[in-house]
C-alpha cells in the first residue's frame, strides 16, 4: 500500500507539555511555524535542524521554558522583552563566523514587536540579517493579563482599555506592523492566520527560504484575552478572515503596489458581517450596546483595505 | 617584538579588541567612545580582524546582539559610555545571569542631566550590582592590558561572567600616549581560543537558554553569580601574574604608592591616580606622611586589600568621581563595608570630586588632605565632602 507523504512534516520542535492555555492560538503558531521552518531548512540546506530560535519575553516564552523544563527541541534562547530581533542579529553574526548553515527564527508577541521591540525589529530588518521574525499577534499584552497594545483593535476591551461612561474600549485603530516591516523593503513580508494552516505553512517556508530578512504577522486568538471558549479559537480566527477583519497578504521587496492577497473576495464584497466575528468574543460584547461603534470599526477596516489598495464592501 | 605606538585610549581599546580576536562586535556611536567602533570597523574593513561587525541601532541592541553572539558560542565585544551604558542596564544583569563572558570597553563619562560628555565614573559605578567584573585603567597602556585581562578572567570556567574596563573620558579616550602593543602570538597564548561548554546554539546539540526561574531556583542561580564573582578574585590575581610573566607589566587589585609609613592614604581609581601620585610626591617632599592607593579592580571589590591598607593608616581619604545620592560616594560605601567589622579601623572620609569633567587640581587635593589632617587630629566632623564646588553659582 502506498503511503502518502504528509502535507506537513511530522517533525516536532514544540513539544507537548508546555503550559499554554487550552485552545491557545499562539501555541498553534509555534508548532506550525517551526515545522514549516524545518521543512524549508531541509529543502534549502539539506538539514531540517539548521535553525535556532530567539524568543522575546511573552506568553509563548513563559509557557515553554520554565527551568528545568523546556518545550523546545531546537536551539532556543530568551533574553528580554524588546530585543529578540537584536539577539537574533547577534546569533546570525556568530553563525556566520562559526560556519553554520541555516537561518535564525525570532518570535515576539504583538507587545514585544509592535511596541517595545519595534526599534530592534527595524534595526534587524534594515541591516538585512538572515532572520525570519514572526510576530504572533493576539492583539494585547496577554502575558501580563490583557493590557492593550498598539496592535489591539478598535473597540476591544482590555484591562487598560475598559469600556465605561467615557470610554468605548480601545479607541485607536490597530497598528499593522507588517506594513512597517514592508517599508524596510525586505525580501518578504506576509500576514497569516492559524485558521489557514496551509497558507501559514507556505508563507513561513517562503520566508525561511529567502536570502535575508523576512517578517510575518500571524493572527493567534487568545482564549482568556478575547473572552472566547477554548474550542472556538480556530472558528474565531477563520471569521476574522471571512469578515475582512484580518487581511492575508504578501509583500515582496516592499513593493506595496503589487501586494498578493489570499482568500480575498474577487468582487471585494465580504459575505459575512463583522458582527459574526465580534459576537463570539467577550472583548467586543459592549460594542453591540454602543450606537455607531461597530460602524466606526467597519470604516477603519475599509480604510485598512484602502491602504492595501483595495476597495471593499462590508455587509 | 612588541611594537610601541603613540595612540589615544580609544585606539588602545580597539587594539586590545583586535588582539583578542572577537568573532562578533556590536556597537553604537557615543561620545567619548565612538573612536573604538570606528577603529574596529577599519580593522574589519582592512581584513586585519576577522569578525562580524554589527552596526546596531542602539546600545540596547549592541549588548543584546553581544548576548546573542556569546550565547551562540563566540567571543563578543562592545564599547560604550554613559547614557549608552545606562541604556544597556537591563541586559547587563541578563548577560551576567546567563554567564556570558562578553567584554566591554567604557570611556567613563558623566550621566545626564545636565547632559555632559566629560569624565566621571557614574556610568560604570551605577552598574556595580549587575554582576559584571569591573576594571579601571589609569592610562592608555592599562586600558589595552586590562581589556585583554578582562577576556582572560571573564572566560575562565571558574568565573564565566562578563567584564568591563573603564578609562576616563577625554583624559584617556582622546589623549595620546605611547602604548606597547603586545605580540599577537603571545596574546593568543594568553587568551587561548574561546570554546564554551555551557553556551552554544548549535543545531546538533539543541539547548534552551534564558529560562524562567521560579522561586525554587532563582536564588540559587543568583548565588552562583555571587560565587563566580568571589572566584574571580583568585582568577584575576592569577591572570595578573600570568600577564606580568608574558608581557612584563604588573597589575594588582589595589596598587599602593608610598603607603608604608603613611598616616593618611588617599584612595582613588582611574586616571586620577596619576595626578594623585604626583601630588603625593610633592607632599612627601614637604615631609607630609601621605600615600596613595589605586583601585584597579572595583568588582569584585578588593575587600582584603582594603583591610590590609587600612592597617597602615589613620585616615583613608577616598577621592571619587561618582555619588550615590542620599548616601555618599559608592567607593566610600564599599570601603566602609570592607572595614565595618574590623577591630581597629582608621577614619574613612569621602571626597566627591571632578564630576562631569571638572579638572582635579592640586588645590582641590590640598583641601581634601587638610580636611583629612584635621579629622586625624580633632576627630570627624562630617564624612562626605564635595570638593571644588563653585560656591558663587550655587
Amino acid at each position: 500500500m502506498a503511503v502518502r507523504k504528509p502535507p506537513i512534516t511530522t517533525r516536532e520542535y514544540w513539544a507537548p507539555g508546555h503550559a499554554a492555555c487550552a485552545g491557545c492560538g499562539c501555541a498553534i503558531i509555534m508548532r506550525l511555524a517551526t515545522k514549516a521552518f524545518s521543512e524549508a531548512m531541509e529543502e534549502k540546506y539539506g538539514d531540517p535542524n539548521a535553525f535556532a530560535i530567539a524568543h522575546a519575553t511573552g506568553c509563548m516564552e513563559v509557557v515553554s521554558a520554565v527551568f528545568p523544563y523546556t518545550a523546545w527541541k531546537a536551539p532556543w534562547i530568551h533574553v528580554a522583552f524588546e530585543n529578540a530581533a537584536a539577539v537574533a542579529s547577534g546569533i546570525e553574526a556568530a553563525w556566520k563566523k562559526l560556519g553554520y548553515k541555516g537561518k535564525i527564527l525570532a518570535f515576539g508577541g504583538d507587545g514585544g514587536t509592535a511596541d517595545i521591540g519595534l526599534q530592534a525589529l527595524s534595526g534587524m530588518l534594515e541591516r538585512r540579517h538572515n532572520v525570519v521574525y514572526i510576530m504572533y499577534d493576539n492583539e494585547a499584552y496577554m502575558n501580563t493579563g490583557i493590557q492593550r497594545s498598539s496592535s489591539t483593535p478598535y473597540g476591544a476591551w482590555t484591562t487598560t482599555s475598559p469600556p465605561g461612561k467615557y470610554s468605548i474600549g480601545e479607541d485607536k485603530p490597530k497598528k499593522w506592523v507588517a506594513l512597517i516591516a514592508a517599508a524596510h523593503m525586505v525580501p518578504y513580508v506576509a500576514t497569516a492566520s492559524i485558521a489557514d494552516p496551509y497558507d501559514l505553512y507556505r508563507k513561513v517556508k517562503k520566508a525561511a527560504k529567502v536570502d535575508g530578512p523576512a517578517f510575518l504577522q500571524i493572527h493567534g486568538p487568545c482564549v482568556p484575552g478575547w473572552r472566547i471558549p477554548p474550542e472556538k479559537t480556530v472558528e474565531v480566527a477563520k471569521l476574522a478572515i471571512e469578515t475582512g477583519v484580518w487581511p492575508l497578504f504578501e509583500i515582496e521587496n516592499g513593493d506595496i503596489r503589487n501586494i498578493k492577497f489570499q482568500r480575498f473576495p474577487k468582487d471585494g464584497k465580504f459575505k459575512k458581517p463583522i458582527e459574526e466575528y465580534l459576537k463570539l468574543q467577550g472583548r467586543f460584547k459592549h460594542l453591540f450596546k454602543r450606537p455607531g461603534a461597530i460602524q466606526e470599526l467597519k470604516e477603519q477596516i475599509k480604510e485598512m483595505w484602502r491602504v492595501l489598495g483595495k476597495e471593499v464592501e462590508l455587509p | 617584538m612588541p611594537m610601541k605606538r603613540v595612540m589615544k585610549g580609544n585606539e588602545a581599546a580597539a587594539w586590545a579588541a583586535k588582539l583578542a580576536k572577537p568573532k562578533v562586535i556590536a556597537a553604537f556611536p557615543i561620545t567619548p567612545s565612538t573612536l573604538v567602533p570606528e577603529k574596529i570597523s577599519e580593522f574589519v574593513a582592512n581584513g586585519e580582524l576577522d569578525a562580524e561587525f554589527i552596526k546596531v541601532e542602539s546600545e540596547h541592541s549592541a549588548i543584546s546582539a553581544c548576548v546573542g553572539a556569546s550565547a551562540a558560542g563566540v567571543r563578543a565585544f562592545t564599547a560604550t559610555a554613559s547614557q549608552g551604558l545606562a541604556l544597556m542596564h537591563e541586559i547587563l544583569f541578563i548577560a551576567a545571569g546567563m554567564r556570558l563572558p562578553i567584554v566591554m570597553a567604557i570611556g567613563n563619562r558623566a550621566l545626564s542631566a545636565p547632559i555632559n560628555i566629560w569624565n566621571d565614573w557614574q556610568d560604570m559605578i551605577s552598574e556595580r550590582d549587575t554582576g559584571w567584573i569591573q576594571f579601571y585603567a589609569e592610562n592608555n597602556q592599562e586600558a589595552l592590558d586590562l581589556i585583554l585581562i578582562a577576556f582572560k578572567v571573564a572566560e575562565d570556567e571558574r568565573v564565566l561572567l562578563p567584564a568591563m574596563t573603564g578609562f576616563d573620558a577625554f583624559i584617556l579616550t582622546h589623549t595620546v600616549e605611547p602604548v606597547e602593543i603586545p605580540d599577537q602570538e603571545l596574546v593568543d597564548e594568553f587568551l587561548g581560543e574561546y570554546k564554551p561548554k555551557h553556551a552554544y546554539l548549535d543545531p546538533k546539540r539543541p539547548i534552551t537558554q534564558g529560562t524562567l526561574g521560579f522561586p525554587a531556583h532563582y536564588m540559587e542561580a543568583r548565588y552562583k553569580v555571587w560565587e563566580a564573582m568571589e572566584n574571580a578574585r583568585e582568577v584575576i590575581k592569577e591572570a595578573f601574574e600570568e600577564f606580568e610573566k608574558k608581557f612584563g607589566r604588573k597589575y594588582q587589585m589595589v596598587e599602593e604608592y608610598k603607603t608604608d609609613d603613611a598616616e593618611i592614604i588617599m584612595i582613588t581609581m582611574g586616571s586620577l591616580a596619576g595626578t594623585l601620585k604626583e601630588f603625593i610626591d610633592k607632599k612627601r617632599e614637604e615631609g607630609v606622611k601621605v600615600g596613595a592607593a589605586k583601585i584597579t579592580v572595583y568588582r569584585p571589590f578588593p575587600i582584603e586589600e582594603i583591610r590590609a591598607l587600612a592597617k597602615k593608616a589613620k585616615v583613608l581619604a577616598i577621592l571619587e568621581k561618582d555619588v550615590s545620592f542620599g548616601l555618599g560616594g559608592a567607593v566610600f560605601a564599599d570601603v566602609s563595608r570592607s572595614l565595618i567589622n574590623e577591630k581597629e579601623k582608621p577614619i574613612v572620609l569621602d571626597f566627591i570630586i571632578g564630576l562631569g569633567g571638572r579638572d582635579v587640581t592640586f588645590e582641590q587635593l590640598e583641601e581634601a588632605l587638610s580636611i583629612s589632617e584635621k579629622a586625624m587630629k580633632e576627630g570627624v566632623e562630617e564624612d562626605v565632602y564635595w570638593i571644588g564646588l563653585r560656591k558663587e553659582i550655587l
